[in-house]
């Protein structure tokens, strides 16, 4: 009895984790990762290195769109 | 740089004339984002919540709506204090690098859309999916609902389509200092197309969807490009929230270029999108 609840509650934490992976990183986890790391590398260079860092994300973007679009296409 | 606040102090401001136009830009842009970003999620609430209706039974996809409306409420007074009470410079590099990523899914997928690479959100067709999906399905009465399916249905609908409704207003108002706006805006959109699906009756298919979210997209990566570099700690060249206008034209050229080079490149057929009983976004 214990065990079937553990898992009934393991199944919707599963399905709730699945939903928010899916509400925040949605189809293409490349996106996700590169904006991640396009914000860390801004914070850096802003704070650790003073330098201007105002045209990273705009550039990640150029890199990043053309990337995840291909990948699209390539899986269709 | 601050996209709304006005400084009680602005008549020591040289730049007075820039501050105000960066608020009033901000303010328009920032309304026109979150009108077609809930309009758009709206129109997909709508098509399910009429083929609930229509397919199965009109009190219990009702009572779905109203179900789903209560728990958004209740996640709205939750989440908006608890939005507001992050400090700005957290907000904006959280609110920004989420923006960035919807945005840019969105923006992918009309550009797959225009191109030619993946199927038009058609709703004629997927009112008719769902259609033909909820009327396979046995019913199950309960309490107050003479119908489960058509309930849960209309439920899921409204509040998944809602869940994004609310984030984006509560994101864009609460970073913008201006909820009330945000507010205002994403009801204006929610009632406006709420009336013309009750109007109609049918699935609201001559609202230009794929242009709609085709814009949205441009915006939402505007807003999220600009929140998130300044949440990072980037400061943006020029006076008072300009780079919005400059962000939002390059965005949108370097979208349509895509369009124009994936044109070239030969799609697989795209017939109408399938997608009965999901009510995934996008």
């Amino acid at each position: 009895m214990a065990g079937q609840v553990a898992s009934q509650v393991a199944g919707r934490a599963r399905a709730f984790g699945l939903f928010v992976y899916d509400f925040v990183v949605g189809d293409d986890w490349w996106v996700a990762a590169g904006v991640a790391a396009a914000l860390v590398l801004t914070y850096l260079l802003a704070h650790a290195a003073a330098v201007t860092a105002w045209w990273l994300i705009p550039v990640a973007l150029v890199l990043l769109m053309p990337v995840s679009l291909w990948r699209a296409i390539r899986k269709r | 740089m601050n996209l709304t606040a006005v400084r009680l102090d602005a008549g020591k401001d040289p730049c007075q004339g820039c501050r105000f136009k960066g608020v009033a830009v901000g303010a328009s842009a920032l309304f026109i984002a979150v009108f077609l970003a809930c309009a758009v999620e709206a129109v997909e609430a709508t098509t399910i919540v009429l083929a609930a209706g229509t397919a199965r039974d009109w009190r219990s996809a009702n009572v779905g709506v109203l179900a789903a409306l209560v728990v958004l409420a209740a996640i709205t007074a939750a989440l908006g204090p608890a939005v507001s009470a992050l400090p700005l410079q957290a907000l904006r590099l959280f609110v920004g690098a989420l923006l960035l990523v919807f945005g840019l899914q969105w923006l992918r997928k009309a550009i797959l859309r225009a191109s030619g690479h993946k199927a038009l959100h058609d709703e004629d067709a997927i009112y008719a999916d769902q259609l033909r999906a909820a009327r396979s399905e046995p019913g199950r009465r309960a309490a107050l609902v003479p119908d489960m399916y058509g309930f849960t249905l209309s439920f899921k609908g409204v509040l998944l389509e809602g869940l994004e409704v609310v984030f984006i207003a509560l994101t864009f108002g609460s970073n913008a200092h201006q909820i009330p706006l945000a507010a205002l805006a994403a009801v204006s959109a929610v009632v406006l197309v709420a009336l013309a699906g009750v109007a109609i009756r049918a699935p609201l298919a001559r609202v230009p969807e794929n242009t709609m979210k085709f814009v949205v997209g441009v915006l939402l990566t505007t807003f999220g490009t600009f929140w998130g570099a300044e949440g990072a700690g980037a400061s943006w060249p020029g006076s008072n929230d300009v780079a919005l206008l400059v962000l939002a034209p390059c965005i949108a050229l370097f979208a349509l270029a895509l369009v124009a080079v994936l044109r070239r490149v030969p799609a697989a057929t795209a017939g109408p999108q399938p997608q009965a009983a999901t009510v995934k976004a996008g």
